[in-house]
């Protein structure tokens, strides 16, 4: 064996701006921004070292809403865990779902029917744009701008009609089931979708046109915040905030699931990796899910919504009262009886903040030995004091707001 | 006026003539809190984003005399509690509650703030009621919109129903002591 | 290149004492190695002129408490973005010494994930520059995620043995 040099890697450790080594004019303060700042939007504590306006800098904490959702994984059977999904990332719960579901077909070795993978997608599409929403609009708020947020918060309120006419619930939706979709789509909810594609796009150029190109809003956000591409990967950045900073890296792209092979679209990149970057490759990224909808919506296949698979897909209400099988499945399945196969399996799915990915460890139980989630949440929310270290206040406000960090998916 | 329709609070119980009206103060002033009430939103997951929902323009909490949000404990009247409060959390609630003032309401959102919820954990308080005195629980995972304006409307009948001397009583006294609040 | 030609690399350059355990989950290539060759592993890895493993997707521990010796295991997750490829490594250490060394070396964010693993596994990741707990409160005297502690809340009393089948 030959010996390895070990790599002088000068993208580790905190980069401080060049300025911050002279003498501070003002003295020091110690600002304690969190955890109940509204405009952390979530629990994390920042504790800021000011110098006058200019943050010298910030240590955080975070942990506040730990639920332990592993160590809970650990005693539940599979079918219960997609509760907890929900409750990682809530702005766009359907992503965490299926791809909770496409890990465990993976293990189980489930082949989903194209109609059922359609399905899938228009509803991770749609999630994402109900998070990108929320993301970007709350942006403009934090930037000054309410009446934006109001504008286009009606149609996240659209897309959370559409989730009930396709699962019932409106935010914690624990949608689809192993090997397919609960249910079929419904006229219903094709007509809202339609409706989706017919209005929102007028909505969404308005609030383009108040926010994308206003001075102030520019001002605010331009350079503020900004990573380097070489940085971000370091920092296990992924997903928007990856793609700002000019990386093409989308999980969609480079490793499809759920036929996304099948469908025409572009991954935004951004080139400065700052605030107003991240605003872009987000907003972009709606045009590109209305347009994945629209495909997918149009060439939805014939078939069914679900796999033949009795073991681990629930019979249907009718059958489980009239046919004995139907019952036992239903029993089995209900009381979590049926023993996963052994086996380790990683799956990831682009999540709106990034690449949600679930590494499943089962010893043939009935709950897995080990799930560990990767949540691009934590993992990109340690660069934030890099980030702010040498702006102000006001732009370490606006970095985070940009970055989207959900309290529920850093914790879990 | 207009013929806009505008729906005017009803008036207390009192006696009217001509040219007077007279009530009890207690009346009057819990007329006066009950349709000013200014939330304290501690949203911390799930709830919050509902929370969201409610606050914007298709379920708009503003029609019940709250749109204004107070993000300062001290200038609130209800401290709505929206998602999982994790153990390291719990004192900052704790301490949030001790800086608003009297009087104060609180209003636990949501399967999680009410008692654990599904996260029967080592690292989850199993209902806030066991650090602060809650006023109403919203049951749901999450509530609805709708849900959480009826458990404000709850809160406005608290507030309506309120004598101005309750805060000031010995079993309110004994309730604060109950949890270590002086 | 495939997963063969990578493990074949990593034998020739590593030798079998120190790479071993290789399997294909799904697809994705295993691979088990010690706490000494851990950061020359991922070192070579990270400048590999042809595999270019240069981002860190996960890292994570494990426990198990029947495996004497080896009861703690921490896995990591690799990415070679440019010829997408995807690698887990992973490696084992005694319950009773949980050393392993850091990689904030080599990936800045390795930072916040080796502190979750210390935090739910107790593993001592030598090196790190700030090794406390990150999701749990800092006066918790053990470490949960370890097969032994219980999930439940020790405060419950509504909860009856009876009623939960315990």
């Amino acid at each position: 064996m030959s010996e390895v040099a070990l790599v002088a890697n000068p993208n580790v450790g905190i980069a401080k701006p060049q300025e911050s080594n002279k003498k501070y004019v003002n003295e020091l303060t110690t600002l304690n921004l969190g955890p109940t700042h509204p405009a952390t939007h979530g629990i994390f504590q920042n504790i800021l070292t000011m110098d006058g306006e200019t943050i010298v800098d910030s240590e955080q904490t975070v942990g506040y809403i730990h639920r332990a959702f592993e160590k809970i994984a650990e005693r539940r059977p599979l079918y219960q865990i997609t509760t907890l999904t929900d409750r990682m990332n809530y702005c766009s719960s359907p992503i965490n779902n299926m791809g909770w579901h496409m890990t465990v077909e993976k293990l189980l070795g489930i082949e989903v029917p194209k109609r059922a993978q359609y399905i899938r997608v228009i509803m991770m599409e749609l999630a994402r744009i109900a998070d990108h929403i929320v993301c970007n609009s709350i942006l403009a708020v934090d930037t000054g701008a309410l009446t934006g947020f109001l504008y286009v918060m009606q149609w996240r309120e659209h897309i959370y009609e559409i989730y009930e006419e396709v699962c019932g619930a409106r935010l914690t939706t624990n949608m689809g089931r192993f090997g397919g979709m609960e249910r079929d789509l419904s006229k219903e909810a094709i007509r809202k979708i339609n409706v989706l594609l017919d209005e929102f796009p007028k909505s969404l150029l308005e609030f383009e046109g108040l926010v994308k190109r206003n001075r102030i809003f520019m001002d605010r956000t331009t350079d503020v915040g900004a990573i380097s591409a070489e940085r971000a990967l370091n920092y296990g950045f992924t997903g928007p905030n990856l793609r700002a900073a000019g990386v093409d890296y989308d999980v969609r792209a480079m490793n499809p699931y759920s036929s996304y092979e099948d469908f025409e679209f572009e991954v935004p990149v951004g080139t400065k990796g700052d605030t107003y970057d991240r605003f872009l490759v987000r907003g972009e990224e709606m045009w590109q899910s209305l347009n994945i909808i629209r495909q997918a919506l149009n060439n939805l296949p014939e078939g069914s919504y679900h796999a033949d698979a009795p073991h681990y897909y629930l019979p249907k209400k009718q059958d489980v009262y009239h046919n004995m099988e139907a019952l036992i499945y239903h029993f089995k399945i209900v009381m979590g009886e049926i023993d996963a196969p052994v086996g380790e399996v990683y799956h990831s799915v682009e999540g709106a903040n990034g690449e949600l990915g679930f590494y499943l460890v089962s010893d043939g139980g009935r709950a897995p030995y080990r799930l560990k989630f990767r949540r691009p949440c934590f993992i990109y929310y340690q660069a934030f004091p890099e980030m702010i270290v040498g702006s102000t206040l006001s732009d370490a406000i606006v970095t985070m707001s940009s970055m989207n960090v959900i309290a529920g998916e850093l914790d879990v | 006026m207009s013929d806009r329709k505008i729906q005017m609070v009803d008036a207390p119980a009192g006696l009217e003539g001509q040219g007077f009206f007279a009530t009890s103060l207690d009346s009057l002033v819990g007329l006066a809190r009950a349709n000013s009430l200014w939330p304290l939103p501690f949203a911390t997951s799930c709830c919050g984003i509902e929370f969201m929902a409610t606050m914007a323009a298709h379920y708009d909490i503003a029609r019940f005399g709250s749109e204004r949000l107070s993000f300062s404990a001290r200038q609130a009247d209800v401290l709505m509690v929206m998602g999982t409060i994790a153990k390291k959390m719990a004192p900052v609630v704790k301490q949030v509650y001790l800086q608003m003032a009297e009087p104060r309401w609180v209003l636990a959102v949501g399967a999680c703030a009410s008692s654990g919820g599904i996260f029967d954990t080592y690292s989850v308080l199993q209902g806030i009621d066991r650090i602060i005195p809650v006023d109403v629980y919203v049951p749901g995972c999450p509530p609805r919109p709708e849900q959480i304006l009826d458990g404000f409307m709850q809160i406005q009948e608290l507030a309506k129903s309120e004598s101005t001397r309750r805060r000031q009583t010995p079993e309110y006294k004994e309730l604060l002591a109950s949890y270590g609040i002086e | 290149m495939t997963n063969e030609q990578i493990a074949q690399d990593l034998l020739s350059q590593f030798g079998e004492e120190k790479i071993f355990g290789i399997v294909e989950n799904y697809g994705l290539l295993n691979v088990t190695t010690t706490t000494e060759t851990i950061v020359p592993l991922l070192h070579y890895l990270y400048q590999h002129p042809v595999f270019k493993f240069q981002f860190l997707t996960d890292l994570g521990g494990i426990h198990f408490p029947d495996a004497k010796g080896q009861e703690l295991g921490v896995i990591y997750h690799l990415h070679s973005l440019e010829n997408n490829v995807r690698l887990i490594v992973k490696l084992h250490v005694p319950i009773d010494a949980p050393d392993v060394p850091t990689l904030t070396g080599l990936y800045a964010t390795a930072n916040w994930m080796e502190r979750e693993a210390f935090d739910f596994y107790g593993i001592n990741f030598v090196g790190h520059p700030n090794l406390i707990r990150i999701l749990n409160v800092e006066d918790m005297d053990y470490f949960p995620m370890r097969k032994e502690y219980p999930l439940e809340d020790a405060t419950r009393e509504d909860k009856i043995d009876a009623l939960f089948g315990r």
